[in-house]
């Protein structure tokens, strides 16, 4: 059976890699700290591995975590000059490989889902060759790989330093918001644990006036959509709010019906990421990889959508739920 | 009651534009604190959060791909295709883009886009492609509008297309929750079929906006046309 273990071991060692060539990179100010920033996060995948299975303990990956966040909290990353080819020379290129560039592109999602739906399946001896519950991210894996092999063919190039050298370009540009999701992921866990959503439950429970069906429906989306841009996370806020007034006050008072009630209200928290800076990797890892000068011209650009399509979400649960 | 101090930390970080990783990092110590856990068990905390939750950062696997491609000049060929896509405007594109963006991933097919893997090298370049062909070269601020908005396809169709489909991150979410916590049975097949209606009003109302941004290019460049005529720039027939 492929494990989706192994896997991440290929991503920690790309990280690894790649930090390897930022400490000997002169032309960035800072390849010290960055080296050290995603050479650790490379560390920490692989040590992960016991971390998940409960053969190590967690507190040394946490203390490397907040090692992480100091070094780049506090600036210590950056980023070098990339060696790369000139916007002529690219032209040129473009000219003679043409359509073909897009071949290796297009090979990873179509692996992707090749892996995800077909060999879903699969089985050898009757187990199952790619590990349960994993096979989107093993595809994507297996779709990356096969997009390299295919595009340094299709592009001619017989030196494997040279997309990871590129790779590590990208990587620089988008720099420490890349962690920002995992970090949010360890904040919802930790509000959990520590209750944050009983006692947003009591604080509306006061405020809510009795009956009140489609003020509770509003107050229930509108409060995802809120805690959503405050955590940057509508799977963070989710639980809160669904403990808080979802399922008590919407659901068992006011008998709604739940399909509506939940499905709905997590599109509601969808509209609070489309307008947080805290959901870096859908609204600040664009614009840097945009080469925006606004880092915040997608989210002024979602804004609008994300507004009406709140009011649509507070429409539909009052139509349709009860 | 106290517990609550690490959602203000959060909006108070976030106000005074702090380093979001710092922020985020000290509202959990302060709320696992809070919340009377030991140090070590926050530790802890962060170490198995941050075990747990790698698979959002494993896109990064493509990006060698994507970097050497664009090396031998992905973006300029997805430009020059563009070119040959006789009336689609910048708008038009990126409607295009938003609804099929939506049904594929309304089909599970949520990795054929994303900012690295599709915006960066086709779709923002396409979307300028098509607008410089109708307006000439675009000035930057128009540049950076257009790329926006060609994040903001690819967002939109994403987050209002995956939750359509049965075995998605949060429809599996909203049902391990419920079933859990409250002891009752909800089908995944439900809940997609809930976030439908809010699917079509996204593409309805975010394909509208993308039309219309034919439209305010149309009345910017016109704009900064006339400026420079005013300012004595000859202004070709054909700026209009």
């Amino acid at each position: 059976m492929i494990k989706v273990e192994w896997f991440y071991w290929l991503v920690g060692a790309v990280f690894l890699a790649m930090a390897a060539q930022m400490a000997v990179d002169r032309s960035n100010p800072k390849r010290l700290g960055s080296a050290a920033f995603w050479g650790l996060l490379g560390g920490c995948f692989l040590y992960s591995t016991w971390v998940v299975k409960k053969q190590a303990p967690a507190e040394p990956l946490g203390l490397a975590v907040l090692v992480m966040v100091c070094l780049a909290g506090f600036g210590r990353t950056g980023r070098g000059t990339p060696r790369t080819t000139t916007a002529e020379q690219r032209t040129a290129l473009a000219a003679r490989l043409r359509g073909k560039l897009f071949i290796p592109a297009l090979t990873i999602p179509i692996v992707a889902v090749v892996c995800a739906s077909a060999l879903k399946h699969w089985r050898v001896g009757g187990e199952p060759v790619l590990e349960p519950g994993s096979e989107t991210v093993l595809g994507l894996g297996f779709g990356a790989i096969a997009g390299l092999v295919v595009a340094m063919f299709v592009v001619r190039e017989r030196n494997p330093a040279v997309p990871l050298h590129a790779g590590r370009g990208l990587l620089e540009s988008m720099g420490w918001a890349l962690l920002l999701p995992q970090l949010l992921a360890v904040l919802g866990s930790i509000f959990q644990v520590a209750g944050v959503g009983t006692q947003v439950g009591k604080i509306t429970e006061q405020l809510l006036p009795d009956g009140q069906k489609y003020v509770a429906v509003a107050v229930y989306c509108v409060g995802m959509a809120l805690f959503t841009t405050i955590m940057g996370n509508a799977f963070a806020a989710f639980p809160v709010m669904t403990a808080a007034i979802g399922w008590p006050v919407l659901i068992q008072q006011m008998h709604g019906e739940p399909a509506v009630v939940l499905a709905v209200g997590m599109l509601a928290g969808f509209c609070g990421t489309l307008v947080t800076p805290m959901a870096a990797n859908f609204n600040l890892v664009p614009a840097a990889l945009l080469e925006l000068k606004d880092q915040y011209g997608p989210i002024k650009a979602q804004i609008p959508t994300a507004g009406a399509l709140l009011v649509c979400n507070i429409v539909i649960i009052s139509l349709f739920a009860f | 009651m106290i517990v609550l101090l690490g959602v203000l930390v959060v909006v108070l970080g976030f106000a005074t534009r702090r380093n979001p990783l710092l922020v985020v990092g000290i509202a959990g110590i302060v709320t696992g604190l809070l919340g009377k856990l030991s140090p070590q068990e926050v530790l802890a905390a962060f170490g198995n959060g941050f075990a747990s939750s790698r698979s959002v950062t494993i896109f990064v696997i493509t990006l060698p791909v994507i970097g050497l491609l664009e090396r031998n000049g992905l973006q300029e060929q997805a430009r020059v295709l563009i070119g040959r896509l006789g009336k689609l405007t910048a708008g038009r594109f990126l409607a295009l883009y938003l609804g099929l963006r939506q049904l594929t991933a309304a089909f599970g097919l949520t990795s054929i886009g994303g900012p690295a893997q599709s915006v960066r090298p086709m779709v923002a370049p396409m979307a300028e492609g098509a607008a410089e062909r109708r307006h000439g070269p675009l000035p930057e601020q128009v540049r950076e509008r257009v790329r926006s908005y060609a994040a903001s396809a690819d967002t939109v169709g994403l987050f209002f297309g995956e939750d359509c489909f049965l075995a998605i991150g949060s429809i599996l979410l909203i049902t391990g929750f419920v079933n859990t916590t409250y002891d009752t049975h909800l089908e995944p097949l439900q809940l997609a079929l809930w976030a439908i209606p809010t699917a079509v009003c996204a593409f309805l109302i975010h394909g509208a906006r993308l039309l219309r941004l034919d439209r305010t290019l149309d009345r910017d460049l016109a704009a900064a046309a006339s400026r420079s005529a005013q300012a004595g720039d000859r202004t070709p027939e054909d700026a209009k």
